[in-house]
């Protein structure tokens, strides 16, 4: 029996009167990498940040391993750092260099000593491959080294799930590889990954599963081989040809 | 000339010490300013409702009346209050007072510019809310707040002429004196507006090389600096 890593329950948000997402089920096994499809709006980056408690569900509950985290007991700034979030726009510490992003945290908030955080932070950034761009502030990186430090700063963390929202939404085409093949690595070295990405190339390689969101709700969810060769919603379908075309369209472009 | 060169001359050591008064001045206003005006600032960004409001109406209020109506506000209306402070340390207060809430609108203004943003990456990597204010929105948004913040020294050093009101000896009381020993405001005026003229040169000079010395390649600071 795998070990669960994360489990939602009958999760609920609601911005007003726009009820965002209902009675979400979703769980995750440890090592396992889940990718969410969906189209705009339906709620997959609101989703990841209930998970991530930057905002709080209006109902349902959320277990990480068997903490219950949705619980009025919880500090949430503990539960943050067990849990790493990886962004859209990076959302690097701009006046920070590559390695005092990864270091923050590391010394702030898991109270490492100077050279102990130090030795961590390199041992991360050489593992999205930036050693040598370790002293750059992130005015002076790529769209992609920025995710890449981004990734590095979020696993300095030892977090026991990483979350990305898009992550290469906001980057240039010939920057997109780098930082889906660091993800894909890490995938690989059995970290437990829950992925919101329209990169269907990526998602059929890596997922182990695939949940197709839409209007707030998970419509069906498979093994990447069933999604794409059997779905069995009409609305899947019609979603997965629209993608595929829309970004084959954009590759023969280039 | 040699008249104008004269009165500089003669009074050359009291123009002196009345500049280092006015340094002085300037630089305890700055920072009592600074410390109040930061604080200001955080509460009428992320503080509660009280604090929020009473931030808010701190700023109008110190923004909204002549500085000399508040110096005379404390060093004549407090002692019917009971509290009687000395002319200098009036002259600290209300420079200080005054200045904190010039100092939090361009403090307030930064900290809006680096967004919510910063705030989410913050605390995603689990520092708390006042962690990633310290350590991750202050430092962004100070450095942002340098060049429009850089007008408030300067017209923070012009403003303190106005405490030769209440006797404290500054640079602008010697000028008074002067020119009632030699019968030559003209002469003695012209001689301080120099002295000033030089104190704020100077001072842009160390404005400008904060202004240097902060900057981080690729972090962009924004904002242009207005006419002193
Ligand atoms: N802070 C907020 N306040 C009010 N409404 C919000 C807020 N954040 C999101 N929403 C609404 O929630 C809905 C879902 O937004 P969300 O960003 O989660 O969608 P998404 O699936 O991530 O879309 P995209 O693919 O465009 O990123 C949208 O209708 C959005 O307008
Ligand atoms: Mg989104």
């Amino acid at each position: 029996m795998t070990n669960k890593i994360l489990t939602i329950k009958n999760l609920t948000k609601i911005y007003g009167d726009n009820i965002v997402f209902q009675n979400i089920d979703l769980s995750i096994n440890e090592g396992d990498t889940v990718v969410i499809i969906g189209p705009s709006g339906t709620g997959k980056s609101t989703l990841l940040r209930c998970i991530n408690l930057l905002t709080k569900p209006n109902g349902g509950q959320i277990w990480l391993d068997d903490e219950e985290i949705t619980s009025k007991e919880v500090n949430e700034d503990n539960v943050r750092q067990h849990i790493g979030m990886v962004f859209q726009n990076f959302l690097l510490f701009n006046h920070l260099t590559a390695l005092e992003n990864v270091k923050l945290g590391l010394i702030k908030v898991k109270k490492l000593d100077k050279t102990a955080a130090e030795a961590k932070a390199f041992q991360e950034l050489e593992r999205v491959g930036l050693v040598d761009r370790a002293h750059h502030f992130p005015g002076q990186l790529s769209g992609g080294q920025q995710q890449r430090v981004a990734i590095a700063r979020a696993l300095a963390m030892d977090p026991r799930i990483m979350l990305f929202d898009e992550p290469t939404s906001a980057l240039d085409p010939e920057l997109i590889g780098e930082v889906l093949e660091v993800m894909r690595k890490l995938s690989l070295a059995g970290m437990t990954m829950l992925v919101v990405t329209h990169e269907m190339g990526f998602a059929r390689e890596v997922a182990d599963r695939i949940v197709f969101m839409e209007k707030g709700s998970i419509v069906e969810e498979g093994s990447p081989e069933d999604l794409f060769n059997r779905p069995k919603f009409q609305r899947t379908r019609e979603f997965l040809w629209k993608i595929t075309e829309l970004y084959g369209k954009k590759e023969q472009e280039e | 000339m040699s008249d104008w060169l004269n009165l500089l001359i003669r009074f050359f050591d009291d123009f002196l010490v009345g500049a280092g008064v006015t340094l002085e001045l300037t630089a305890i206003g700055l920072v009592m300013g600074f410390l109040l005006g930061l604080g200001l600032a955080l509460g009428k960004v992320y503080g509660n409702k009280p604090l929020c409001w009473f931030s808010t109406a701190y700023i109008e209020l110190f923004r909204g009346t002549p500085l000399l109506v508040q110096l005379f506000l404390i060093y004549y209306g407090l002692p019917s209050l009971g509290i009687t402070l000395s002319q200098t340390l009036s002259a600290y207060l209300a420079l200080g007072l005054n200045s904190a809430a010039y100092q939090a609108e361009y403090l307030r203004g930064a900290i809006l510019a680096i967004g919510n943003t910063q705030m989410t990456a913050g605390r995603a990597i689990g520092l708390s809310r006042w962690q990633t204010i310290l350590h991750i929105i202050l430092p962004q948004a100070l450095r942002l707040a340098i060049p429009s913040w850089s007008n408030e020294p300067i017209l923070l050093l012009k403003s303190t002429a106005v405490v030769f009101l209440i006797a404290v000896q500054d640079l602008m009381a010697k000028a008074k004196r002067a020119a009632t020993t030699t019968y030559n405001p003209i002469g003695s005026y012209l001689a301080v507006a120099v002295v000033y003229l030089v104190m704020v040169f100077a001072l842009n000079a160390l404005l400008k090389w904060l202004e240097r010395k902060a900057r981080i390649p690729g972090f962009e600071m924004e904002g242009k600096k207005g006419s002193l």
